[in-house]
């Protein structure tokens, strides 16, 4: 049978390539110094959904929430295969915690009919791990954490292996379920120079605004409607429109959503200076090395 | 969703495994002890099991007043639904007002299934708990809420986070970063034994197979460690980080960089994806010092440094700093700890 996949992807800042620059003076992290990239755990969630549709056939789509360019993430996932692309982007969606993120994004699952919901294990800027659970729990359905294997899936039964920290798991459950994916998972797949032909003029809504305003700066307001509405079509007919929801769209309950909806609250943020309180400067030498050995031992730190 | 109940407990949920505790719910035990003394208010642990009473007793000698004991032949092994399940219902009858977990797969995998199905507040991966007041925008004063401490953004800042009204107030807590209690065996407490409703619906998993490694090393016991990086350069020159180790009767760890090209085993591993570690003397030996290793080494009583890049970030953190070549400080050292008499070699568990 096909099976009808839903990945979740996020798009975040590369926090392994954070640098002094990177930090305000007040602690905080200026997010915008930093390069945006594809989480790289969903990149897993998003390969095994592929590799899932290229054995069994069936239809790959790909949502994120966020910000408007996180459509990058999106263009990025139609280069690799994903069949469709969702953006959830809304200002209420602002200062959402794990939990008021998950209940958004299970509001947009709900839309498909899907047997598999995908999520990389956690995203690198909070690592918190807590989407996947949250939103199956909101699916009501069961979820696989830490799947580093497909082993089978026949029919509604799947059978995957799942890390448990020292040492390894294999589970059975019915479908529809949600797996979170680690990176041990798979090695993602590249871009295709086909697709990203194909898909490199693919936007959302918002972008066709943006690029219809930006290329007719002079024209009055009537055209500019009027431009945006017959590019909407044309891309919509080739199949190049990314979709583009809101909270409305998605019949949200905005209690549950954004800060109201968030139970959790940053009371403070804080740089990381590491120092230690007293240092000395040791020679490389036969002499130096025998001091510090010396001072070590005399003060019982080695005995 | 319960709200603020003040006169709530301070729980813990107790992972175990085949009768056997995980170490992470007894460092939080210790931690937990004094945010129910700040609050003067009980400790009380949840152990869900199957034939697990004694641990009940183990508890209290961890610094548990109260274990709610769940014994339930479908709890035998952990399921994250079962559990859930059974948590979500203990949570509604009693409203504790903290509910802590082990950042343990187990505990990172159930922990957000309650928060979500309680629609109450959770935060990852802490570091460090307090209590502390909280004067909101509106002005309103939250008296002793749990402070839940974190690093994000990869380790380079440190987040404070509360949630002062959809409780229970719950984290998951990184293993290692609190220290082990020592068990008091004349302690009391009251051991309470729950019943519960469990079907086979609350078990959609067929667990089919399980294979349990036992981590080749353990460095959170670890006196001194030493700790190889990038810097060392080969698996073969790895060899010095291993005999210097020997002879300090330490345990062998590396950065992730030194276990990403292969140079010794994950378990070895020190820092934010790997073990976070407190030993008497960390010898940081070619490397570098990403913020993400500091974070789970930087609370080292000692730290001697070696690199030949007086740049490198580890020597902010470094208690003796060595500029100069790891090939020949590394012989110097051993042979100067050798003249000291030194037995060796030590038994290193995994080599």
């Amino acid at each position: 049978m096909a099976y009808n996949c839903v990945v979740l992807i996020k798009q975040v800042p590369d926090t392994k390539r954070i640098t002094g620059e990177a930090m305000n003076d007040d602690g905080t992290v200026n997010r915008s110094s930093l390069p945006a990239i594809f989480n790289p755990e969903d990149l897993n969630a998003l390969e095994l959904a592929l590799q899932i549709k290229d054995k069994f056939g069936g239809h790959v789509t790909v949502i994120t929430m966020g910000p408007p360019a996180a459509a990058a993430v999106l263009r990025d996932s139609l280069y690799r295969g994903a069949d469709d692309a969702i953006l959830i982007t809304d200002m209420k969606c602002a200062a959402s915690d794990t939990l008021a993120t998950s209940y958004i994004l299970s509001c947009a699952v709900k839309k498909f009919d899907y047997d598999i919901v995908l999520c990389g294990r956690q995203a690198i800027d909070g690592d918190t791990a807590q989407v996947g659970p949250q939103l199956a729990e909101k699916l009501g359905i069961p979820q696989i954490t830490y799947v580093e294997e497909l082993v089978e899936l026949n029919g509604k039964s799947i059978t995957a292996r799942r890390n448990i920290g020292a040492g390894w798991q294999q589970v059975r459950t019915h479908l529809p379920v949600l797996l979170t994916i680690t990176s041990d998972a798979n090695e993602p797949r590249v871009a295709a120079a086909k697709k990203m032909m194909r898909y490199k003029n693919a936007l959302t809504a918002l972008e066709v605004e943006q690029k219809i305003k930006a290329d007719n700066s002079g024209a009055n307001e009537g055209d500019i409607k009027t431009l945006i509405e017959h590019k909407y079509k044309e891309l919509e007919e080739k199949g190049l429109l990314i979709k583009q929801w809101n909270l409305n769209f998605l019949e949200a309950d905005l209690t549950w959503c954004g800060r109201s909806g968030s139970p959790t609250k940053v009371y403070r943020i804080q740089s990381v200076v590491l120092a230690a309180k007293e240092s000395k400067n040791v020679e490389p030498s036969d002499d130096g090395i025998a001091d510090m050995i010396h001072e070590l031992i005399d003060d019982k730190t080695i005995a | 969703m319960i709200g603020v109940n003040r006169q709530g407990e301070v729980w813990v949920f107790a992972e175990q495994h085949e009768g056997r505790l995980e170490d992470t719910p007894i460092e939080l035990t210790s931690k937990a002890r004094r945010l129910a003394d700040t609050l003067g208010v009980k400790l009380a642990a949840t152990v869900l099991g199957n034939g697990v009473k004694e641990l009940g007793q183990k508890l209290i000698h961890y610094g548990a007043d109260k274990v709610y004991l769940v014994e339930h032949p479908l709890l035998g092994h952990y399921q994250t639904n079962s559990y859930a399940k059974v948590m979500f219902d203990l949570i509604h009858k009693y409203e504790p007002q903290i509910v802590l977990y082990g950042a343990t797969t187990a505990g990172r995998d159930l922990a957000p299934r309650i928060a979500s199905a309680a629609k109450a507040g959770l935060t990852a991966d802490c570091t460090d708990l307090e209590i502390g007041d909280h004067k909101a925008q509106d002005g309103q004063l939250h008296k002793k809420l749990m402070f839940q401490i974190r690093p994000a953004f990869g380790g380079n800042i440190i987040a404070t986070i509360i949630n002062f009204d959809r409780w229970p107030q719950m984290a998951t807590v990184r293993e290692g970063v609190m220290p082990m209690p020592e068990p008091d065996v004349k302690r009391k407490g009251e051991i309470i034994t729950e019943q519960v409703q469990v079907n086979q619906q609350d078990l959609p998993l067929e667990i089919l197979a399980e294979h349990k490694r036992p981590k080749k090393v353990n460095l959170k016991a670890a006196r001194v460690i030493v700790a190889g990086g990038a810097g060392v350069g080969s698996k073969e020159n790895f060899k010095l980080i291993w005999d210097l180790a020997n002879c300090l009767g330490a345990a062998p760890a590396a950065s992730r960089a030194a276990v990403d090209l292969g140079f010794i085993d994950r378990d070895h591993q020190v820092g934010q994806t790997g073990t976070t570690v407190r030993p008497s003397l960390y010898v940081a030996v070619g490397i570098s010092g990403a913020i993400q290793h500091q974070a789970g080494m930087s609370q080292s009583q000692k730290i001697i440094a070696i690199n030949n890049d007086p740049d490198a970030s580890i020597f902010q953190v470094a208690h003796y700093k060595i500029i100069g070549d790891l090939n020949e400080v590394i012989p110097r050292m051993i042979k100067t700890i050798k003249e000291k008499g030194f037995k060796e070699p030590t038994t290193i568990a995994g080599k």
